[in-house]
C-alpha cells in the first residue's frame, strides 16, 4: 500500500466518523489511523492488533489496544458497545470474512471497511494475459505466501452486505493514485477502475 | 536474634506505624492492630502529587525494588525495571513499594513480636487476603498524602494487588499494570502451594509453627518448598537451555543421592539462599492469601462487576511460555475489562523464560511498560518524557 493512498484511505474514514465517538480499529497496525482519529476527531480509540510490535507501537501512543485476531477475539465484545468498528486493509487476510463483518455489525452500530479490489482492470489484465495470480505493487505477494487468502471485488462485496442484509451508508472506491473514482458511477464502473473499496455498513433498520 | 528476624520488627525502611485506634479490618472479619507497614521510595512526589507510582512485589519480593537488600547484600529485585532513566523512571516519578503485611521484612506479619506476649505471632496471626493487603497499602498512600496514584504497577501477586486496588479503590489508580497475573488462582495453583505449604509443616523443625519461640528453624521444610515453586516459574525450554542432563563437577554419575546433575545442584542452591532471607510462616500466609484471591466471586461471580464504570485505564503484560499464569488468565481479565468498557491493552511477549520473564531482562517488557507510563503521565499532564 503506497503512503499516498493509505493517507486517501485514512482521510475518506476519518470523513465517515463523528467526533466524540467510541471506534474499534480492528487490525489497527502501529495506531496511525487511531491516533488521528483520537486527536482529531476527539474518539474514544480502541483497538486490536495481531503483532506485537504494533500493539507496544499503540500502547506508546497512549492507544488502548489488545493483541488478538479478528477471527477469534470480536466474539468476546458485548453487543453495540461501539459506534464504529474499522477494518482496514484487512478483511481478505481474516480466515472467515463473512462471521468477522457479522461480529462488526453486532458490537457496532457501523461498520467501515476497506479493502483491495480483486476486481481492478489491472488485475483482471495480469490474470488475462500472463494467465497468473496477479502481483501487483499494492499486493506483492506470491499465491504461496501471501496472508491475503480471501480476496474479493467491489461487487463481491456488495453482494455479502446484501446476504448479511447490511445497509451501505455510503460506498467509495480509490484509484490507484488514492483518489476517488467519482460518485454517481455504476458498480461495474467503480469495480474495473478501484484499486480500492471503502465500505460504511449499518445495520438494517439502524439510522444513524 | 539473627538479622532476618530483626528486619520484621526493625526494618531497614521507613516504616509507617499504625496505632491501636486505626485497627486493619481484615477480610475475615478479624481485626489487626497495631499494624506496621514497611516502604521504600525512590524519586520525588511533586507539588500536585500526581506522579506517584505504586509498586506491588510478588510472593518472595519485598520491598527492596532498586536499592541493596540490607539481608542478602544483592541488588533490587526489579532494578532492571526502576531507576533513574527506567521504564519506571525515578527522575520523573515518585515510586513507593511496601512490604506487603503478612511478609517478613518489617511490615506485621507472622513474623513481627506480638506486643500482647512480646513473642512472634507465628500461627496466630490472623489469616489475609490480597485485599487485606492492598487495603493496609491505601493507608500508606493516605499518609504519603496522595489521592490518586499515577499508576500501580505489579507482576504475579503483585499483579493480583494491582487488580484488588484496581477493584477496591477504582478513583485512586489511574492506571494499572498487571503483569503475568491472574483474576484469581487455579486449581494448579492452590496444587503447587499445598505441596509447599506441606513441606514447610512436615519439617519437624517448624514446631507448629512456634520455631521462633524455641529457637528451631525449619530450613529444610522451607528449601524444598522453594525447590518445588522455583520449577514453576521457569519453564521447560529455559531449563533445558541452561542446564539440560549437564553434571554438576564431575565426569560420569556417581550412583548415589548426591546433585549429580547441574539442574540438582542449582535447586538445591535456590532452596538454601531462600531461607536465609524468608519467614517460613511469612511462606504460608502469603501463599494463602494468593489461594484465596479470585476476583470474581468477590463481585457477585462477574468479574466484569469487579471493574463496573472504572476510568482506570489499564494494560495487561502475559508471556507465551508462562504456563504458571497462562496468557488465558490474562486474556480473561482483558475480556472482563472489555465488558465493562473500560480502556484496556493488552500484550503477549514472546518469551522462553517462564514466568520469571517479568524480573528478567525483557526489552520488549520494559518497552511496553515505559510506553504505558509515559501516556498515562502525559494524560495527566506530567510534564517531561518526550524521549
Amino acid at each position: 500500500m503506497s503512503s499516498e493512498a493509505l493517507r486517501s484511505d485514512y482521510r475518506l474514514v476519518s470523513e465517515m466518523v463523528r467526533p466524540g465517538t467510541r471506534v474499534l480499529d480492528v487490525g489497527c497496525g502501529d495506531g496511525e489511523l487511531l491516533a488521528f482519529l483520537a486527536r482529531h476527531k476527539q474518539v474514544d480509540a480502541r483497538g486490536i492488533e495481531i503483532s506485537r510490535e504494533g500493539v507496544a507501537a499503540c500502547v506508546a501512543k497512549g492507544l488502548a489496544v489488545i493483541q488478538g485476531d479478528a477471527d477469534t477475539d470480536l466474539a468476546d465484545y458485548p453487543d453495540d458497545c461501539f459506534d464504529y468498528v474499522i477494518l482496514s486493509q484487512t478483511i481478505q487476510a481474516t480466515r472467515n470474512p463473512k462471521i468477522v463483518l457479522e461480529q462488526m455489525l453486532r458490537i457496532g452500530r457501523n461498520a467501515i471497511v476497506s479493502f483491495p479490489n480483486f476486481g481492478h482492470w489491472r488485475i483482471r489484465t495480469h490474470l488475462m494475459f500472463n494467465g497468473r495470480m496477479p502481483v501487483t505493487e499494492n499486493l506483492p505477494d506470491s499465491w504461496y505466501n501471501t496472508p491475503n487468502i480471501h480476496f474479493c471485488t467491489i461487487r463481491d462485496f456488495v453482494a455479502l452486505a446484501d446476504e448479511l442484509q447490511a445497509r451501505i451508508v455510503r460506498a467509495d472506491a480509490l484509484d490507484a493514485a488514492g483518489k476517488p473514482v467519482g460518485v454517481k458511477m455504476p458498480w461495474w464502473f467503480w469495480n474495473m477502475m478501484g484499486e480500492q473499496g471503502i465500505f460504511w455498513l449499518a445495520r438494517q433498520g439502524d439510522r444513524t | 536474634m539473627n538479622q532476618r528476624h530483626h528486619e520484621a520488627d526493625e526494618p531497614h525502611s521507613l516504616v509507617l506505624r499504625l496505632g491501636a485506634d486505626a485497627p486493619l479490618v481484615l477480610e475475615s472479619g478479624a481485626s489487626l492492630a497495631p499494624v506496621q507497614i514497611a516502604y521504600q521510595t525512590y524519586g520525588t512526589l511533586n507539588a500536585d502529587r500526581t506522579n506517584a507510582i505504586l509498586i506491588c512485589h510478588a510472593l518472595t519480593g519485598d520491598q527492596h525494588v532498586a536499592n541493596v537488600h540490607p539481608v542478602t547484600g544483592k541488588a533490587g529485585w526489579w532494578i532492571s525495571m526502576v531507576g533513574p532513566g527506567k521504564p519506571i523512571d525515578t527522575d520523573r516519578f515518585f515510586v513507593i513499594c511496601s512490604n506487603v503485611i503478612g511478609g517478613c521484612m518489617g511490615s506485621s506479619g507472622p513474623a513481627s513480636t506480638n506486643p500482647e506476649t512480646g513473642e512472634a505471632f507465628a500461627t496466630g496471626f490472623p489469616v489475609l487476603t490480597i485485599s487485606d493487603m492492598v487495603r493496609a497499602q491505601a493507608r500508606l498512600i493516605d499518609h504519603l498524602g496522595i489521592e490518586t496514584l499515577l499508576a500501580v504497577v505489579g507482576g504475579s501477586m503483585g499483579g493480583m494487588q494491582v487488580l484488588a486496588w484496581a477493584s477496591l479503590f477504582p478513583d485512586r489508580v489511574f492506571a494499572a499494570m498487571p503483569i503475568a497475573s491472574a483474576a484469581k488462582h487455579s486449581a494448579q495453583n492452590i496444587a503447587f502451594h499445598e505441596v509447599g505449604r506441606q513441606a514447610v509443616m512436615a519439617d519437624p523443625e517448624w514446631r507448629r509453627g512456634r520455631y521462633q519461640q524455641e529457637g528451631a528453624r525449619p530450613v529444610k521444610g522451607l528449601a524444598v518448598a522453594r525447590m518445588a515453586a522455583h520449577i514453576t516459574y521457569l519453564s521447560e525450554p529455559a531449563l533445558q537451555r541452561k542446564f539440560g542432563r549437564k553434571l554438576q563437577d564431575r565426569e560420569a554419575p556417581t550412583f548415589s543421592f548426591d546433585a549429580d546433575f547441574q539442574v540438582e545442584s542449582y535447586l538445591r542452591h535456590q532452596g538454601i539462599s531462600f531461607v536465609e532471607r524468608f519467614d517460613a510462616n511469612s511462606y504460608l500466609y502469603l501463599t494463602r492469601a494468593m489461594d484465596y484471591f479470585d476476583l470474581a466471586a468477590d463481585n457477585g461471580g462477574s468479574l466484569g462487576a469487579a471493574f463496573r464504570n472504572t476510568r482506570t485505564r489499564f494494560c495487561l503484560v502475559s508471556f507465551t511460555s508462562d504456563w504458571l499464569f497462562p496468557t488465558a488468565d490474562s486474556r480473561q481479565i482483558v475480556h472482563a475489562l472489555n465488558a465493562a468498557g473500560a480502556s484496556v491493552s493488552f500484550v503477549e511477549i514472546e518469551s522462553d523464560k517462564g514466568h520469571d520473564a517479568f524480573l528478567l531482562e525483557e526489552p520488549n517488557l520494559f518497552a511496553t511498560t515505559r510506553g504505558f507510563l509515559n501516556a498515562a503521565a502525559s494524560a495527566r499532564g506530567i510534564p517531561g518524557g518526550a524521549a
